[in-house]
C-alpha cells in the first residue's frame, strides 16, 4: 500500500498552511466540477499542472495515479458518444456518433484529471495527520476528526496483519478461483481481521482510560498564517474566480 | 462503486452532501467516546477489505462489505463509511472530494437500512433463517448501492441512461459474491467473538 508518497518534499506548496490547502482544494474542485465550458476546463487542467510542477513531486507516480482515474474516463469514451441523444455527427461502423456525447466525455475527462491533479498537488503533499489536525481547526466535528485520526492510525497496523495472513495463505498454496472455497477463505481472512481489530480496540480503550482520557484530545500545536499563506490563499481565490469567468 | 469527479450535476451532488452530513451528525450523536476506537478500527478493516480483489468469473471485483458494516455498526456505519471514503479519496484518488457526500450516501444508506432490517434474523436459532438474513444483508446492500448510483446518473442527464443500466448489471454478480462472503464472515465472527454481533445499533 503505497501512501503519502508525495508528502515528503521541500517545495513552497509542502510548506503551505494546511488550512489554506484544504480550502483552496475544496473551492477549486467545486468550481471545476460544475464548470460547463471546455475552455474553462482546459484552463483548470493547465492550472493543476502548474501546481504539480510547483510541488516538485515525482511525475511518474503522478501519472500512475492518473492512469487509475482514467480507466473510468476511457470507459465513458466508449459509451457516451454512442448513447447520447441529439444530432449524429458521424458513424463508427454500424454505430452513430453523437456530438453531445463526445462533448460530455471530453468535459468529464478534463474535469476529473484537473481535480485529481489538484488534490495530489495540494492535499497529497501534506501528511494525513496534518490534514486531520487542520480539519479540527476548521470546525469539523470533534468525533469525526477523531474517527479519521484513529482510522488512519490503525490502517497501517491492520494492513500489515492483512499482509501476514495473505502470506500465510499463499504458503499453504491458496490460489483464488471462482468457487466457494475461495470465497470462504477470503471471508475467514476478513473475519480474522475483524476479530483481531475488535480485540485491539478493547486494548486501545483500556490504554486510554489508564492514561486518564476524558473525551477530549488537546490540541497543543496551533497554526499561524504567515504572509506567504495569505498571498497564496488570495492567489487561489483569484484563480478560482477567474475560472468562473472563462466561458 | 465510486462516481468520479465532474460527472454529476450540482443539485445531485448537493443533495448527497446534505443527506450525508445529516446522517453523519445523527450517527456521531449515537456514538460515545468509549465506542470511538472500535468504530475507527472497524472502519480501517473495511478500508483494507476493499483492497481484496476476489475473482468473479473472468474478472475480479473488490469487496465492498457495506452490508456487513451495517450489521456490525448500525447507524455508526455512516460515519465509518464517510471516514473510509475520505481517506480513499485523499490517499488513492478513488472517488473524489465533490462526490464524497453522494458516494458516502450511496454506500451508507443501504448499510444502515440492511443493518436494521436483517439484524432481526441475525440471532435466530434456526441456521437457515440466519443464512437468509446474512445473505440478504450482504447482497441487498450492494444492490441498493448500485441502484442509488444508477439513480444519481439518470437524474443528472438522460445521456447517462445506458451507463446507469450497465452499473446495475455490473453489480449483480458482485452482489451474489458479497452475499456469500457476508454469510461466511458473520458465521465466523459468531463462532469466534459472538459479542461483536450485539451491534452498536
Amino acid at each position: 500500500m503505497q501512501i503519502e508518497e508525495f508528502a515528503p518534499g521541500e517545495s513552497f506548496i509542502h510548506r503551505m498552511d494546511p488550512r489554506v490547502k484544504i480550502t483552496a482544494t475544496v473551492v477549486f474542485s467545486i468550481v471545476v466540477a460544475l464548470h460547463s465550458s471546455v475552455n474553462g476546463e482546459l484552463a483548470a487542467l493547465a492550472l493543476a499542472l502548474v501546481l504539480v510542477l510547483a510541488a516538485r513531486i515525482g511525475f511518474g507516480s503522478v501519472l500512475r495515479r492518473l492512469a487509475v482515474v482514467n480507466v473510468f474516463t476511457v470507459f465513458l469514451w466508449f459509451l457516451l458518444p454512442f448513447t447520447a441523444r441529439g444530432e449524429a455527427i458521424g458513424t463508427v461502423g454500424p454505430l452513430a456518433v453523437y456530438g453531445e456525447g463526445v462533448d460530455q466525455a471530453l468535459q468529464i475527462t478534463l474535469k476529473s484529471n484537473a481535480i485529481v491533479l489538484t488534490v495530489i498537488a495540494l492535499l497529497g503533499t501534506s501528511r494525513i495527520f496534518v490534514l486531520v489536525h487542520a480539519l479540527s481547526h476548521m470546525g469539523v466535528p470533534d468525533k469525526l476528526v477523531h474517527l479519521l485520526f484513529f482510522c488512519y492510525r490503525y490502517l497501517h497496523v491492520i494492513h500489515e496483519e492483512y499482509g501476514k495472513l495473505v502470506k500465510a495463505m499463499k504458503v499453504r498454496g491458496f490460489i483464488p478461483r471462482t468457487d466457494l472455497h475461495t470465497y470462504r477463505s477470503y471471508a475467514y481472512l476478513v473475519g480474522m481481521l475483524l476479530v483481531r481489530s475488535f480485540d485491539r480496540s478493547k486494548r486501545i480503550v483500556a490504554a486510554m482510560k489508564c492514561r486518564g482520557f476524558k473525551d477530549r484530545f488537546y490540541i497543543l500545536h496551533h497554526y499561524d498564517m504567515r504572509r506567504s499563506d495569505y498571498v497564496l490563499a488570495a492567489c487561489s481565490f483569484v484563480a478560482a474566480a477567474g475560472l468562473l469567468v472563462v466561458r | 462503486m465510486h462516481i468520479a469527479e465532474g460527472v454529476l450535476s450540482a443539485p445531485v451532488l448537493a443533495t448527497g452532501a446534505a443527506l450525508t452530513a445529516g446522517a453523519t451528525v445523527f450517527g456521531l450523536k449515537r456514538m460515545d467516546y468509549e465506542q470511538l476506537p472500535g468504530v475507527a478500527v472497524l472502519s480501517a478493516v473495511f478500508f483494507v477489505a476493499a483492497l481484496i480483489h476476489v475473482p468473479v468469473g473472468p474478472v475480479a471485483a473488490h469487496l465492498v462489505l457495506n452490508g456487513l458494516c451495517g450489521l456490525l455498526l448500525g447507524w455508526l456505519a455512516f460515519p465509518a463509511i464517510l471516514v473510509g471514503l475520505t481517506l480513499q479519496a485523499i490517499l488513492f484518488n478513488f472517488g473524489g472530494l465533490t462526490t464524497l457526500g453522494l458516494n458516502a450516501f450511496n454506500m451508507g444508506a443501504p448499510a444502515v437500512l440492511v443493518g436494521y432490517v436483517c439484524s432481526f434474523g441475525l440471532n435466530s436459532a434456526n441456521p437457515a433463517v440466519r443464512t437468509v438474513a446474512e445473505f440478504s444483508a450482504g447482497a441487498g446492500a450492494v444492490l441498493l448501492s448500485g441502484i442509488l448510483v444508477a439513480c444519481s446518473l439518470v437524474v443528472t442527464g438522460e445521456s447517462f441512461q445506458t451507463a446507469a443500466w450497465l452499473v446495475v448489471a455490473a453489480h449483480v454478480p458482485v452482489m451474489v459474491v458479497e452475499g456469500i462472503v457476508t454469510v461466511f464472515i458473520v458465521e465466523f465472527v459468531r463462532r469466534v467473538r459472538p459479542e461483536m454481533l450485539q451491534g452498536y445499533a
